[in-house]
């Protein structure tokens, strides 16, 4: 059975920190001197210009973001503009594909189960929607999904809105979808599950999901 | 001169990736780069993923057949290696 090594974050991170921390454990897995990981953690406010990203998804002048104090910042996944924040849970899988199966569409889909069964334990029916990456209840979205891949090792991951802070999701159109509605376990599960119950779950399920031991530091 | 080896765009996903269309985001390496089998060759991005096609063999990049923001199909040749 794969082994995979959880590093949880107990505060906020930002992404360009983070960013760097990809960097590291996916050359160190690359070289074969690093193991699979996840890194699961909440960042900074922070608004992200995926590959095929359209400016004009951010709706907010540079002023605007700088009074709600986010950072805007390019990343090398696919996808468009995406938000992360504090109430967010970020999950970022460093994975080497070639130990599961080396194909990108079976990796989204993957990570989409992770959170689909997460959900289930919730009561919730999350779903998939045709054409559209992620994951989402009752047409809106819960989860957003965006990753890279490169010589089979997996960066970037997925992004569940726990409880975040509502007004920060007004200055995007997220993920370039105008006629989508975002939502949050705030607004589905009441009372509204404190993060680190999520986090817990959420290893539980990749567990099952892609059929690993894992292991679980804090930082 | 080496044997020029076509690189066609390989299958990332599953089996009906022939469905699936990505777009060219950019070229790591210039051509005349001298390759490894496995050094990055070209970045291509679908609605949510990243992917980087390894270089299939070693040699010389002669030819880049697709340019940014070209819609690529698995298959599609995107460049020409001159083999080492």
């Amino acid at each position: 059975m794969h082994k995979v090594h959880f590093i949880k974050r107990n505060s906020p991170v930002e992404y360009r920190l983070m960013l760097e921390r990809q960097q590291t454990a996916r050359d160190a897995l690359a070289a074969g001197e690093g193991p699979n990981t996840v890194f699961l953690l909440e960042h900074t406010p922070t608004i992200t210009l995926g590959r095929r990203a359209r400016p004009e998804h951010i709706l907010a002048d540079a002023d605007a973001l700088a009074r709600l104090g986010i950072e805007v910042l390019q990343s090398d996944r696919g996808g468009d503009v995406t938000y992360h924040g504090p109430g967010q849970m970020v999950a970022y899988p460093i994975l080497n594909l070639n130990a599961w199966r080396p194909s990108v569409d079976w990796y989204l889909r993957a990570l989409e189960e992770t959170v689909l069964r997460l959900l289930r334990g919730y009561g919730l029916a999350g779903e998939r929607l045709e054409g559209y990456t992620g994951v989402w209840v009752g047409g809106a979205k819960v989860a957003a999904v965006g990753v890279s891949v490169r010589q089979w090792i997996t960066g970037h991951g997925l992004a569940l809105n726990v409880s975040p802070d509502e007004a920060h999701w007004r200055v995007i159109i997220p993920c370039g979808i105008k006629d989508k509605p975002v939502t949050s376990l705030a607004r589905l599960v009441s009372p509204c599950p404190p993060l680190e119950d999520v986090m817990e779950r959420y290893v539980r399920a990749f567990e099952e999901v892609f059929a690993c031991e894992t292991l679980l530091d804090e930082e | 001169m080496g044997k020029m080896i076509e690189v066609p765009l390989p299958d990332f996903g599953d089996g009906d990736a022939a469905d699936l269309e990505a777009v060219v985001s950019c070229w790591p390496v210039t051509v005349g780069t001298a390759l490894q089998t496995g050094d990055d060759l070209l970045e291509i991005v679908t609605d949510k993923a990243s992917f980087v096609v390894p270089c299939p063999c070693t040699g010389i990049l002669r030819e880049q057949r697709v340019f940014e923001e070209d819609r690529v199909r698995t298959g599609d040749i995107i460049a020409v290696v001159e083999e080492a």
